[in-house]
C-alpha cells in the first residue's frame, strides 16, 4: 500500500535549492536569487554563517521532485521549516533563493498578475486550521475561488454543488462554518480548494486539528479522493504514520533542511541519521516490510513451497506463514523466486530491526 | 540599583516633605513655586493663534460655513419628515439590530421624547450625530487601513490616537470654536475629532487580527489586491469593525451634548445646562433622561448589528422587512397630512411633570436636611479638606471639633511611624518607607507640599515603575505645568482626581469582587454601570447637583459614579476570566473559596485590574473637566475660563496640563499591568 511506485516519473513541480532567511540582510547572502552554492556541505555551512550573521533559517537548500499523479509527503516536527517550504511553493512565502519549476517554467520568474492567473487555475490548498471565511456558507466559501474569477452566480455554484458531493457534505451547503464540526469544516476546505480542478494540491497538516479517530476517517477520505482525481500532491504532515499511510515518497526535514528523501520503507530501513531513525522506531514494523524486504536470498529448495509475491506485507504474510511450516517461496516481479522466508526468518526480522536493516541493505 | 533604593529614596522625601513645612520660612520658594520663576506660555500661544487664524482663518471659515450645509439639511429634514415616520423607521432598526425586545424598547423611549415635548431639540441634537458619524467613520477607516497596512503608520498613528483621546474633550472645543468661529460646526467638527479614533483602533485590530490562513487561503484562491481585502479581510474584520461604529456613535453623541456649552444651538444639550443653570431640577432631569435614552438607543442598536449573527438572519426576511417598513412609512406620510397627529406631537399631550418634580426634591432637600448636610460636611472635614490642605490645617474645632495639640501631631506621629516600624520588621522596607512618605503628605496635604518634593516624588515613581524613558517624560510634563503658573490648579486637580480614583478603586474593586463571586449581584450591577458607561457627561451631573448644590463634593461624587465603571467592569472581567486550569488546581489542591480568591484569583487577575485603574483615571479626568461647570478650581476649571473668555492660551495650557496628568497616569499604570502581564505570561484583554 504504502510502497507503491508512482505511475508516472514525468516530473510536475521540482524545488531547486530553495532558501528562505528571514532578517534585515536576508538578500545579502545570495547573489541573483542563486540558491545552488555548491555541494551538500558548502550548503550547509553557508547556513551555519547565515544564523552566525543574526539572520532565521527557515529553509535551507531544499531541494525535491513532485512527480505527476504523487503524494510527496514533507514531515518534520514544528519547527523544521516545513510549512515555510510549501508556502514557497505556492509564493505565499517569497523564497530568498532558488527556484520552484513547473511543467519546467521557474514560478519566481512569474509577474503578480500571471501569478494570480496561476493561482486560480492551478494551485490548490488546504490549511491546518481550515481558513474558511466565516461570513460565507459552505456553497458560497466553496464557490469562492471561482467568485474570485468572476465566474457567474449560477456557474459556480453548480460548480461548487459537484466538489460538495464529491467531499459528502451534500445537505450542509447552507450552514455557516462555525456551525460544523472540525472534520466538516475541513471537507469543506477540501472541496474549496479543489473546485478549480488544479493540477497541483497542497496540503498543509490539514488533518492535524482534528480529534484520531476523524484524523483516520479523513485520511481515507483523501485516498478515495486522490485515486480518483490523481492530482500532483505536496501534503506536510508532523504525523509520521499519517506519512506512511498517505506517502508515495516522502522528505524528512529538520532546521529547515531536507535530511532524507525516499520512499517510506527506504526510509525506514536505511535511515540517514538519528533524527530520522527516531521516527522510525515506533513503526510496526510488519505494516511496513513486505516479504521482499526479509527473504534470505539462496538456493534452498523451493520445490512444493506455497508462493507469494515479494510485495506482499509481512502482516498479510503472517496467516500463510502459520498454515506453512516449511516456509515460503517468494517471487519478485520478474516472476523470479528469489529464496524462502520460514517462521523462524520472520520472528528474527521482527525482533531485530537493525538485522532487518542489514539484510536489505545486502 | 540596589533594592534598597528605593525606600531610601521615599524615606528622605517623606523626611524633606516634613522639614520644608516646619521651616517653610527661608525656603518658602521651595515650598510655593515663585511668582517671578513664572514662564506663562498663554501670551505666546495666543499671539502664534492670532497669527495662525489670520492666515487661515479665512480657509477654516469657509469650511465651517460649508460644513453648516449638511447639518442645516440634517436638521431640516428631520423637522419636516413626521415624528411618527423617524420614530417607525427607529422601531424596525432596533427589531432588525436584534429583534422584539430592543423594537419595543425604541417605541417606548420615542414615545417618551414626543411625549415630554422634547422631540424637536432631540432631533437637532441627532442631526449632527447623523452628520458627524458617518464623516468619523470615513476619516476613522482611512486611518485604521492605513495603519492595519503599514507597520511604520501605526507607530505614528496610535500615539497620536493616545493623545487625542486623553486630552479631555472639553480642551478641543477652545481652537476650534475660535477656527470655526460660533455655529453648529464647532460640535460637528469636535465630534468628528473627538469620535474618529475608536473608528481607527478597531478597524486596525480588526484587520490585523484577520486569520493568517484565511488571507492565504485568498491569495491562493488567486485574489487580486483588491479583491483580497474587500472580498477577505472587510468581512472577515467586519464585526470588529462595527463595534468601531458603535464606540464611534456613542463618543460623537457624547461629544456634541458637550459642544452644546458654547450655545447658540437649539439642541437637547443646550436644553439640559440652561435648565441647569436656572436650577430647574425637574425640567434638568427630564431632558437629561431624554439624552440618556438618545444614548442608550443608539447604543444598542450600533451594538446590536455588530453582534449580530449572520447566520441567523435570511436575506429575503430582510428585504421583505424593509420592502414592509417603507410602505408603512409612506402610509404615516400621508396620514399626517390628514392627521396632524402623525405629523406633530400635539402641544396639549405634552406631559410634564416638572413642577411637582421640584415641589417633590424641594420636599426632600428641605426635610432631610439634616441627613444632606451631614454627609456633605462629614465627607468634606473628614476626608475632602485633611487630603487637600492636611490635617495640620483641617483640624480644628469648626471642623473636627476639637483643636490639635503638639500632644496629638506626636500621637499622630507615633502611629504613622510604629506602623512603619511594623512594616519594616517584616521585610516590607518599601512598604515602610511608602507609609512614612503617605503619613507625611496627609499631614501637610497636598495643596501645601513643597512643588519640588512633588514633583521629585512623581519622577521617581516613574523611575520604579517603568523606567528611565517614563521618568524623563513624567519630569518634563510636569516642568511645563510648573513653569507655565498652574502647578497650583494642577495639584488641585490632582486632589480631586486622586481622592475620586481612590473612592473608585476601592469600591469598584470591591464590588467587582462581588460581582464576580455571585450571580446575582452582577445580574444586578451590570446594567447599572452598562447604563452609567452610555450616559452623556453632562446627564451624570444632574442628579448629584439637585440634592447637594454646587461644590467639591458633588463634583467628587460625580467622578466617582462615572469613574467606579471600568473598576468595577475590569475587576470582575480579570476575575471571570482566568484559565481555568489554574483555577482548578488551585480547587484541586485542596483551597477554600476564600483561599482560591486571595491567594489564586487576585494576583492572577491584578494586571486585569491595573488596566481599570488606568480606565478609572482617564474617566475621573475626563469626568473632572466637565465637574468644573458646578465649581471646582483645578485645571477643569481654567479651561472652562479659557472657553468662557476665548482665552485660547489660557484655555489651552489647562488643557495640555490635564492631558499631561493623564497620560503620565496612563502611562504608570499601563506598566505595572504590562509587567504583571509579563511575568504571569497572560494576556488581558478588555472586556
Amino acid at each position: 500500500m504504502t510502497s507503491a511506485p508512482s505511475t508516472s516519473r514525468e516530473v510536475k513541480l521540482s524545488c531547486r535549492n530553495v532558501w528562505k532567511i528571514y532578517g534585515d540582510t536576508a538578500q545579502s547572502h545570495f547573489t541573483a536569487r542563486q540558491g545552488d552554492i555548491g555541494d551538500e556541505d558548502t550548503a550547509k555551512a553557508h547556513a551555519q554563517n547565515i544564523r552566525d550573521a543574526g539572520d532565521i533559517v527557515a529553509s535551507a537548500n531544499v531541494s525535491f521532485d513532485v512527480h505527476v499523479g504523487e503524494i510527496f509527503v514533507i514531515m518534520g516536527l514544528s519547527g523544521s521549516g516545513k510549512s515555510t517550504i510549501v508556502r514557497c511553493l505556492s509564493r505565499l512565502v517569497e523564497p530568498t533563493a532558488g527556484e520552484i519549476l513547473f511543467n519546467g517554467e521557474n514560478l519566481l520568474d512569474q509577474t503578480p498578475q500571471q501569478l494570480i492567473e496561476f493561482r486560480r487555475h492551478k494551485m490548490g490548498m488546504v490549511f491546518q486550521n481550515f481558513g474558511l471565511m466565516p461570513h460565507l456558507n459552505v456553497l458560497d466559501n466553496v464557490a469562492f475561488p471561482l467568485e474570485l474569477q468572476g465566474i457567474p452566480l449560477a456557474k459556480r455554484r453548480a460548480k461548487a454543488a459537484q466538489v460538495i458531493e464529491l467531499v459528502g457534505l451534500t445537505g450542509r451547503e447552507d450552514s455557516f462554518p462555525r456551525q460544523l464540526s472540525g472534520g466538516q469544516q475541513q471537507r469543506v476546505g477540501i472541496a474549496r480548494s479543489l473546485a478549480v480542478e488544479p493540477d497541483l494540491w497542497f496540503l498543509d497538516e490539514p488533518f492535524s486539528a482534528l480529534d484520531p479517530l476523524i484524523r483516520r476517517q479523513m485520511q481515507d477520505e483523501f485516498l478515495r479522493i486522490q485515486a480518483e482525481l490523481n492530482k500532483s500532491i505536496v501534503f506536510i504532515t508532523h504525523d509520521f504514520l499519517e506519512a506512511l499511510r498517505i506517502a508515495d515518497r516522502m522528505a524528512i526535514m529538520r532546521d529547515g533542511q531536507v535530511v532524507q528523501i525516499g520512499r517510506p520503507v527506504d526510509l525506514i530501513l536505511n535511515p540517514a541519521d538519528d533524527y530520522v531513525r527516531e521516527f522510525t522506531n515506533d513503526v510496526p514494523w510488519e505494516m511496513v516490510l513486505t516479504a521482499g524486504d526479509i527473504v534470505l536470498p539462496g538456493d534452498a529448495a523451493t520445490d512444493g513451497l506455497q508462493v507469494v509475491d515479494a510485495t506482499e506485507s509481512l502482516l498479510d504474510l503472517l496467516p500463510v506463514l502459520a498454515a506453512h511450516e516449511e516456509g515460503v517461496a517468494v517471487r519478485d516481479s520478474a516472476g523470479q523466486i528469489t529464496g524462502v522466508i520460514k517462521a523462524r526468518d520472520f520472528v528474527r526480522a521482527l525482533a531485530s530491526g537493525s538485522e532487518a536493516t542489514t539484510q536489505a541493505a545486502q | 540599583m540596589s533594592r534598597h533604593t528605593q525606600p531610601l529614596v521615599w524615606a528622605t522625601l517623606a523626611a524633606l516633605t516634613v522639614v520644608l513645612h516646619a521651616l517653610s520660612g527661608p525656603l518658602t520658594y521651595l515650598v510655593t513655586y515663585p511668582d517671578a520663576w513664572v514662564a506663562s506660555p498663554t501670551d505666546a500661544m495666543n499671539a502664534g493663534m492670532q497669527a495662525f487664524v489670520g492666515v487661515f482663518g479665512p480657509m477654516f471659515k469657509v469650511v465651517g460655513s460649508i460644513l453648516e450645509w449638511p447639518i442645516w439639511a440634517a436638521q431640516n429634514v428631520l423637522r419636516i419628515v413626521p415624528w411618527s415616520v423617524v420614530a417607525l423607521l427607529f422601531v424596525v432598526l432596533g427589531y432588525a439590530a436584534s429583534g422584539w425586545r430592543l423594537a419595543a424598547f425604541v417605541a417606548v423611549s420615542l414615545l417618551y421624547m414626543a411625549g415630554i415635548g422634547f422631540w424637536a431639540e432631540s432631533m437637532n441634537s441627532l442631526a449632527i450625530v447623523l452628520i458627524s458619524v458617518p464623516m468619523a467613520l470615513a476619516v476613522g477607516f482611512g486611518f485604521g487601513v492605513w495603519g492595519a497596512y503599514s507597520e511604520r503608520a501605526k507607530r505614528i498613528i496610535m500615539p497620536m490616537l493616545d493623545l487625542l483621546q486623553t486630552i479631555p474633550a472639553f480642551a478641543y472645543l477652545l481652537p476650534i470654536l475660535i477656527l470655526f468661529g460660533f455655529g453648529t460646526t464647532v460640535g460637528l467638527v469636535s465630534s468628528i475629532l473627538y469620535a474618529f479614533p475608536p473608528m481607527v483602533r478597531n478597524t486596525i485590530l480588526g484587520l490585523r487580527a484577520v486569520p493568517s490562513e484565511i488571507v492565504e487561503a485568498g491569495l491562493i484562491s488567486g485574489a487580486t489586491p483588491s479583491q483580497l481585502f474587500w472580498k477577505v479581510k472587510m468581512p472577515a474584520a467586519r464585526a470588529q469593525m462595527l463595534l468601531g461604529v458603535n464606540q464611534t456613535t456613542m463618543a460623537s453623541l457624547s461629544m456634541v451634548i458637550i459642544a452644546s456649552i458654547i450655545g447658540g444651538t437649539n439642541d437637547i444639550g443646550w436644553e439640559v445646562l440652561s435648565t441647569i443653570r436656572k436650577a430647574q431640577f425637574g425640567e434638568s432631569l427630564l431632558v437629561g433622561f431624554v439624552i440618556a435614552l438618545i444614548a442608550m438607543v443608539l447604543d444598542r442598536i450600533t451594538y446590536g448589528f455588530a453582534t449580530k449573527d449572520r447566520a441567523m438572519s435570511g436575506a429575503k426576511a430582510q428585504r421583505a422587512l424593509w420592502t414592509y417598513t417603507l410602505i408603512g412609512a409612506a402610509v404615516l406620510a400621508a396620514l399626517s397630512l390628514v392627521v396632524p397627529f402623525f405629523a406633530q406631537w400635539p402641544a396639549t399631550w405634552v406631559f410634564d411633570p416638572a413642577p411637582q418634580m421640584n415641589a417633590a426634591l424641594e420636599y426632600v432637600v428641605i426635610n432631610g436636611r439634616v441627613a444632606i448636610e451631614t454627609l456633605k460636611n462629614s465627607a468634606f472635614f473628614f476626608l475632602m479638606l485633611p487630603v487637600k490642605i492636611g490635617l495640620g490645617k483641617a483640624v480644628s474645632p469648626f471642623t473636627w471639633g476639637f483643636a490639635l495639640t503638639p500632644a496629638l501631631i506626636a500621637g499622630y506621629a507615633v502611629i504613622v511611624a510604629a506602623f512603619a516600624a511594623w512594616a519594616y520588621i517584616k521585610g516590607k522596607r518599601t512598604l515602610a518607607a511608602l507609609a512614612l512618605l503617605a503619613g507625611a503628605f496627609l499631614f501637610v496635604g497636598l495643596t501645601n507640599i513643597s512643588w519640588l518634593v512633588l514633583l521629585v516624588s512623581l519622577v521617581c515613581a516613574s523611575y520604579f515603575i517603568s523606567g528611565r524613558n517614563l521618568a524623563i517624560g513624567t519630569g518634563l510634563g510636569l516642568l511645563f505645568l510648573i513653569v507655565a503658573g498652574i502647578w497650583p490648579q494642577t495639584v488641585l486637580s490632582l486632589y480631586l482626581c486622586g481622592l475620586g480614583v481612590l473612592v473608585c478603586f476601592i469600591f469598584g474593586t470591591g464590588i467587582g469582587i462581588w460581582a464576580s463571586e455571585s450571580k446575582t449581584v452582577s445580574a444586578i450591577v451590570r446594567p447599572i454601570i452598562d447604563t452609567l458607561q452610555t450616559m452623556p457627561l453632562f446627564v451624570i451631573l444632574i442628579p448629584f447637583v439637585m440634592v447637594f448644590k454646587i461644590g467639591e463634593f458633588t463634583a467628587l461624587l460625580a467622578v466617582i459614579a462615572y469613574a467606579i465603571v471600568p473598576a468595577i467592569r475590569y475587576t470582575e472581567h480579570g476575575l471571570r476570566n482566568l484559565p481555568e486550569s489554574v483555577t482548578e488546581a488551585a480547587t484541586a489542591i485542596g483551597a477554600t473559596r476564600r483561599q482560591l480568591l486571595f491567594k489564586v484569583k487576585l494576583p492572577l487577575a491584578l494586571p486585569a485590574i491595573m488596566l481599570g485603574l488606568n480606565q478609572t483615571i482617564i474617566y475621573a479626568i475626563g469626568m473632572l473637566v466637565i465637574a468644573a461647570l458646578v465649581g471646582t478650581n483645578g485645571l477643569g476649571q481654567q479651561i472652562y475660563i479659557g472657553l468662557g473668555d476665548g482665552d485660547f492660551g489660557v484655555g489651552m495650557t489647562a488643557g495640555i496640563g490635564m492631558a499631561v496628568i493623564a497620560m503620565i497616569a496612563d502611562r504608570m499604570t499601563q506598566a505595572v499591568s504590562k509587567r504583571k502581564q509579563d511575568e504571569y505570561g497572560l494576556s488581558t484583554d478588555a472586556p
